[in-house]
């Protein structure tokens, strides 16, 4: 039982207690009056209660690169997050371009602290040469497909998976990036790239493929969805295609609207990412696209790495940065949303986008399953890299202070975290 | 006290305040970039190498100033003259030199650069001169290492701040210029692949902090992306830019920018951009030439221009050295031996 907080979910705001019995909400009542003896009860008071959160681009690591991250690791983090479940991103090793691996991080899925959705490669080995065999893939539940990581650089083969996508009922999620004209920049084109003597990667390696996927769209006729965007451009064209009707989504990750490319005058490669860590008016942008509703969903990018990976040369160490576990509190503080929006952007909406609202996302109602999220909006902490569940500390973040923070996590019932601590 | 002072460092006194200078530098642990220094600075620094520049000339060109010091030179990429300048200015300081030399592709094996510069402060030394072909490697070394002063001699296209301060030493004194005057007034332009050069970005520092006005005279694919901050201006037209100057300073052109789309041809860059006999003739009789070598004779500068009278990149060469006991001198040694004083 969830005891004395206020029920945020798609359908407003109201206080209530939530009684919860074999991973299901059995009631959702003003004041709950007796409680059966034994029943745990979890304090709420101040707290706000929320279906769990949903992220949309996590990336696991599993199999392949376990000394960065685990399902298991990944997803601790993720439950202290908030979350309840997230779409682990394919770019494993070997990539999940088949049933069998598929199956794999699936089978560790079903033991994490979180449900663990994988997103299927678009093509075989993410090569861009050939259609991975995505309908023996959504056969076995997959309803995103990404070659994430790196975007599909031609054309016509992105037009044939769209199009054959299209019959499968599943959605296409891209990494915008043209890779001869990214060229292998390490930081965003501009300014501090020119100071820094670092190659950089323009704003328009994001932005050509945002218009060629646009097209393809409109020609195709499928859903896609957009990974991480990340410039002011990028989301004026998302912007422009919803008006016209087009059946796409976007989300946006926490920092591209709390740090820009200034960061990396450090020559701190924790500050390495792609898409790389853009200018002050893009964070505007892409404030201003959770706002208006362009962008769709807050997702994570989380991308864990080790130590000693990111201990190399700027130029040589590998691009990503933690994010399940500050992601929420970051939303709070840095975007001035009233918290119902924050919660859209980072529950029901992109549970929605991944094809998970039978399970999550809400709404906060008697039959539905348990997967809910306490949040004590007005907890003030400060992040700690070593104190991560996740096996990497490549966190951008030590040292900030947030307003916001997970007191308990329940999956299917069960509470995986208690006043911010893993139960397992 | 000038007795004292002589003895400790081995250096002609009286022409400098070195305990007011040291004073000054104290807090500057590591020659990281130009910016560190600033203009006063960089005019310590060019005074102190005067004294350097004598010690140089005599029969045993050797100061006590460093002894029991140990600099190692730490070069990740391959400079065979940058490292052996630092390495003579440490020597001529009586500090221990020791070399590591590997190319970054044999890191990738296995130890990484983080383990392989603690190793190197683990065996006990006071300064480590690092160059790396990745931009802010110097940067990542000096924020893992406790204790040894770190020497940027040249991160990927970002920095070489010692070649700035040789450059800058050179153009005062070649141009007879006042100490205090720095080079306040004087034009100079930086031509060619400005975009891939670390000696441009910490010359267009120390050039513009000592007051000069600097103009970048190259073809717009091989200019950095984005001049905004840079207090310079551009050109393409080299033939109009060179009568104005006091100094034209010729980057190395490699070959390889053909093969990314910067550049047609070697032939068409020496056409439009190199300084042949043609264009030298379009300088004012006492312009420098300089250039920061090794020199592409035929492609960026003509080799008779390279050798005729205006030129000075022999003497950029030498003066490197005293340049660098210079540096070596202010993190390392003057605090110490200005104690004894």
């Amino acid at each position: 039982m969830i005891r004395g907080g206020r029920i945020v979910d798609p359908g407003g705001s109201h206080p209530a207690d939530v009684l919860i019995q074999d991973g299901v909400i059995t009631s959702v009542t003003a004041t709950v009056g007796s409680v059966p003896a034994g029943t745990v009860v979890l304090d709420a008071s101040g707290c706000l209660v929320t279906p769990g959160l949903v992220d949309l681009h996590t990336h696991l690591r599993e199999p392949g690169r376990e000394e960065a991250e685990t399902v298991e690791t990944g997803s601790r983090a993720a439950a202290l997050g908030g979350y309840t479940a997230v779409v682990a991103m394919p770019n494993t090793e070997p990539a999940m371009d088949s049933a069998a691996v598929i199956r794999q991080v699936q089978h560790l899925g079903a033991s994490a602290l979180c449900d663990v959705h994988p997103a299927g490669a678009i093509t075989v080995g993410r090569e861009g040469r050939m259609l991975a065999p995505m309908a023996e893939m959504a056969a076995l539940g997959v309803r995103i497909f990404t070659d994430d990581g790196s975007g599909v650089q031609d054309s016509r083969l992105m037009r044939r998976a769209m199009e054959y996508a299209s019959a499968l009922g599943v959605t296409l999620a891209q990494h915008c990036e043209d890779a001869s004209l990214a060229g292998g920049g390490h930081m965003h084109e501009g300014e501090w790239s020119s100071r820094l003597g670092l190659a950089g990667q323009p704003a328009e390696a994001e932005e050509l493929m945002v218009m060629r996927d646009l097209a393809l769209a409109r020609l195709t006729g499928a859903k896609m969805h957009f990974l991480h965007l990340s410039t002011a451009r990028s989301l004026a064209m998302i912007r422009g295609a919803k008006h016209s009707g087009l059946a796409v989504t976007a989300e946006v990750a926490p920092h591209h609207f709390t740090l820009t490319d200034e960061c990396v005058a450090t020559y701190d490669s924790v500050y390495k990412v792609n898409p790389p860590l853009r200018t002050a008016g893009d964070i505007e942008a892409v404030k201003e696209a959770l706002a208006d509703g362009t962008a769709d969903a807050i997702a994570t990018d989380h991308a864990p790495h080790t130590a000693e990976a990111k201990e190399a040369p700027f130029d040589q160490a590998p691009p990503g940065m933690l994010g399940l576990e500050t992601a929420l509190g970051l939303a709070l503080t840095e975007l001035d949303l009233p918290a119902e929006r924050v919660f859209a952007l980072m529950s029901w909406q992109p549970a929605a986008i991944a094809g998970l609202s039978a399970g999550h996302g809400g709404p906060v109602e008697a039959g539905r399953p348990a997967n809910l999220c306490v949040v004590d909006p007005d907890e003030m902490w400060t992040v700690d890299p070593s104190a991560s569940a996740s096996r990497s500390r490549n966190n951008p973040y030590a040292g900030r202070k947030l307003r916001g923070r997970v007191r308990h996590t329940v999956l299917h019932g069960e509470p995986v975290v208690i006043d911010g601590e893993a139960q397992r | 006290m000038t007795d004292v002072r002589e003895t400790a460092t081995g250096l002609p006194g009286a022409a400098i305040d070195l305990a007011e200078m040291a004073g000054r530098h104290r807090g500057h642990r590591h020659l990281l970039s130009i910016a560190d220094l600033g203009a006063e600075g960089i005019t310590d620094v060019l005074r102190l190498t005067d004294s350097f520049v004598e010690v140089s000339r005599r029969a045993i060109p050797k100061v006590p100033a460093l002894r029991g010091k140990t600099v190692v030179s730490v070069f990740f990429e391959d400079s065979t003259r940058t490292r052996l300048s630092f390495e003579t200015a440490a020597r001529r300081l009586s500090a221990d030199v020791m070399t590591f030399s590997a190319s970054s592709s044999s890191l990738n094996k296995g130890e990484s650069l983080k383990d392989t510069v603690q190793t190197i402060q683990a065996m006990g030394v006071d300064g480590l001169v690092v160059r790396h072909s990745g931009s802010g490697v110097p940067w990542q070394v000096a924020g893992w290492l406790d204790g040894p002063s770190v020497i940027n001699a040249g991160d990927g296209w970002h920095e070489h701040p010692t070649q700035a301060l040789l450059d800058c030493y050179t153009i005062t004194r070649k141009l007879g210029l006042a100490p205090e005057a720095g080079l306040s007034g004087r034009r100079i332009a930086i031509v060619g692949d400005i975009r891939h050069s670390r000696v441009a970005r910490s010359d267009v520092l120390a050039f513009t902090a000592l007051g000069a006005e600097v103009t970048l005279v190259a073809p717009p694919t091989l200019l950095p992306p984005s001049l905004a901050g840079w207090p310079v201006s551009v050109s393409h037209d080299l033939d109009r830019v060179l009568p104005t100057l006091d100094v034209v300073y010729v980057l190395r052109l490699q070959r390889e920018r053909m093969l990314e789309a910067l550049l047609p041809s070697i032939r068409e860059y020496t056409a439009t951009y190199g300084l042949t006999r043609r264009r030298a003739a379009l300088l004012e009789e006492d312009a420098l030439i300089m250039h920061p070598g090794p020199v592409n004779r035929g492609v960026e500068i003509a080799a008779e221009v390279a050798d005729q009278p205006g030129s000075v990149i022999t003497a950029q060469v030498s003066n490197g050295v005293a340049v660098r006991m210079a540096v070596l001198f202010l993190l390392l040694g003057s605090g110490v031996d200005l104690a004894v004083a």
